[in-house]
């Protein structure tokens, strides 16, 4: 058992993923060079020390290239690790995700597997517009992919690997402010949870969430960065005697929907907190679903803690605006309470 | 710049007579699916490769069976020349349970993995950085497979394929990209979308050779298939090949090719690859193989018609991989 921030967990995970399966590797932009940075938030930082640079692979600026090479590889035999810098650079490659990646098995009629990662930051950390969304959700709407979204050090290196054993493409999203990358790379104002993490071995299943914190009288939903923060609204409205459960589901295809159904029958209440823009997102859905299937024990509206409908802004005061707080979960929760 | 000189050739007779009813099958599977497609047996569109059967047929005879080919969307000539059986391709067509994806891949997306057919990719250029992925896969496994990938001087316009190219080259991977000028991206001529003489021209800027062949001389299209894939076997890297061929038919469904005149299409049908191959062959030769691959084409229509529709239900399946293969 050791102590790690998530970046160092997702190392570990990988190191053991490769040292396990040799058709394991990685590519992406700025990964291995020698003297640089390990990608941009260190989660490669020293592997080419150990695994050469075949196996960790350095690509030209092409995102449309890693993908499609990372798709054809997972096609024809190999399990390959691909990394973005940012989020946001996976609508450069949104045909080779949405139209190839996700569709191939399918179209085969179930003869072609692509089983690949594809690693990718999201969160607004002043960075502006183009380095900052949450883009979940869109991916959450492409069948054929998985999505996890790790928000602890245990559940990152097992959802890694869950991930790489997997037959089918899974996107593994990370927040920036929750890796804890040390040195030049780290972040201002990062939470950089560190948490235990088992020496060796295990796999957290894709499509299982988990109760972060039980409660009686209001579930709130949240993934990533806004786990914590519906974390901290908790803590603020246990002051005021409501007593929140807090969900976080860790894999958002496939939904582990009977965790959420089962919290909101007993609560009857529902917040759900994103940092994705508002209007057709993920919380909307999950909003849907308790309301298709457990509607008659809600007791309140279901709310949406979510951004707004606006490209993530740069300057710090605007950007605070934009990415949920727990005074907005808090207040949120408190309006379920009439 | 290569540019192969067809007097090199020396071929054997029953290889060439191959050649000639691989065409051939292509060339009738076409006319036939065509036909079927206007009795509404098929549904859908079909983009035919009519008149472009010496590319796929020259350059997969330069292949091994594990070797690998991503098509585009006008699939079935790469496909067949490949190996895929024209039963389960008819059926495919037909939307069929028996198909070659299973009813759910279509005219687009035909393939075998079986044979080395990936499904087909039917977004213009996006195969290239899959075959690049393959080849860098066949080179981290050391399995000695050559990767192809088919697009047309319309895809070769498209970013996917430069970074492909971009990053075959800078790795030095087992890949051929092969470039199907057929003079015109639907309806758009050449000389308005490709600012150089010939596509194979680009080669040089991403450090590959570039190869310009006569893609309606099935033999020339073999030889300088041949070079690239053993230089590709080598280790020393892809090859960029043009082809310089024409469509004999429409782009798709109702084209009735109001962008081009009745002339150049009558001096591309004096060009027709099988019309050439076929005056190396003795007409009883000919006579022959034409028999033997309409009754081919008839089994495999027999075959679809004869197979069962999918199993509504069957949608659902398949959308993550079920281990069924």
């Amino acid at each position: 058992m050791a102590m790690m921030t998530i970046a160092e967990a997702l190392r570990e995970g990988i190191r053991e993923e490769m040292r396990r399966d040799s058709t394991v590797f990685c590519l992406g932009e700025d990964i291995g060079i020698p003297g640089g940075f390990g990608g941009a938030f260190t989660v490669t930082l020293g592997l080419s020390d150990e695994f050469g640079h075949e196996r960790i692979l350095d690509t030209p600026i092409s995102e449309i290239g890693i993908a499609g090479a990372a798709i054809g590889a997972a096609m024809t035999g190999m399990r390959p690790i691909a990394d973005v810098q940012y989020g946001d650079f996976l609508f450069c490659m949104m045909d080779q995700l949405a139209n190839q990646a996700a569709k191939m098995t399918y179209m085969s009629g179930g003869t072609v597997k692509v089983p690949m990662v594809m690693r990718a930051p999201v969160g607004s950390t002043r960075r502006g517009s183009q380095h900052a969304q949450s883009l979940e959700a869109f991916f959450t709407h492409i069948p054929g992919l998985k999505v996890v979204a790790p928000s602890t050090a245990y559940d990152a290196k097992g959802l890694l690997k869950a991930a790489v054993r997997d037959d089918n493409p899974v996107l593994i999203f990370e927040h920036k402010l929750l890796y804890g990358s040390k040195g030049g790379r780290s972040e201002q104002g990062a939470l950089s949870p560190v948490g235990e993490v088992p020496d060796g071995d295990y796999v957290v299943p894709i499509g299982k969430g988990i109760v972060r914190r039980a409660g009686k009288d209001v579930t709130i939903v949240g993934k990533l960065l806004t786990v914590y923060k519906a974390l901290e609204a908790a803590e603020l409205l246990a002051a005021e005697g409501i007593d929140c459960e807090v969900i976080d589901p860790r894999t958002l295809v496939p939904l582990d929907k009977e965790l959420i159904l089962e919290s909101v029958r007993k609560t009857g209440r529902l917040v759900v907190v994103e940092e994705d823009n508002r209007t057709h997102g993920w919380a909307a859905e999950i909003a849907a679903m308790v309301a298709e299937e457990a509607f008659f024990h809600l007791d309140a509206p279901v709310r949406r803690v979510s951004a707004p409908d606006i490209p993530p802004p740069f300057a710090p005061v605007l950007e605070a605006d934009y990415v949920p707080s727990a005074a907005r979960v808090a207040a949120a929760v408190r309006s379920c309470f009439g | 710049m290569t540019q192969a000189r067809p007097e090199a050739r020396q071929v054997d007779s029953t290889h060439v007579e191959s050649l000639y009813r691989e065409m051939l099958l292509i060339r009738r599977f076409e006319e036939r699916s065509n036909a079927l497609f206007l009795q509404g047996k098929i549904p859908s569109t079909l983009h035919l490769y009519i008149g472009q059967e010496a590319t796929a047929v020259g350059v997969c005879a330069a292949l091994r069976p594990d070797d690998i080919v991503f098509g585009t969307h006008r699939p079935h000539g790469h496909a067949l020349a490949k190996g895929v059986s024209p039963d389960t391709m008819m059926a495919e067509l037909y939307g069929k349970a028996t198909g070659c994806c299973k009813a759910k891949g279509g005219s687009m997306h035909v393939g075998d993995v079986a044979v080395g057919m990936m499904p087909a990719i039917a977004i213009v250029g996006a195969n290239a950085p899959l075959a690049v992925g393959s080849a860098l896969s066949a080179k981290m496994r050391r399995s000695g497979q050559v990767t192809v990938a088919f697009f047309g001087e319309g895809g070769s316009n498209e970013g996917a394929v430069h970074e492909a190219m971009n990053m075959a080259a800078i790795w030095r991977l087992p890949v051929i990209f092969v470039c199907e000028n057929n003079l015109y991206g639907a309806s758009t001529p050449v000389s308005q979308v490709v600012a150089v003489e010939n596509v194979a021209d680009r080669a040089a800027a991403y450090g590959m050779p570039g190869a310009i062949v006569d893609g309606n001389d099935v033999l020339v299209v073999e030889e300088v298939a041949r070079e690239a894939v053993e230089r590709a076997r080598r280790g020393d890297g892809p090859t960029l090949i043009e082809a310089k061929t024409y469509r004999l038919c429409g782009h798709s469904r109702s084209d009735a090719c109001g962008y081009r005149t009745r002339e150049e299409e009558a001096d591309w049908r004096d060009k027709d690859p099988l019309v050439r191959l076929g005056k190396v062959l003795a007409p009883g030769v000919v006579k022959r193989i034409e028999a033997e691959v309409e009754a081919r084409i008839d089994d495999c229509v027999a075959f679809a018609e004869a197979s069962p529709l999918p199993d509504p239900a069957d949608a659902l399946t398949d959308v993550y991989w079920e281990g069924s293969a």
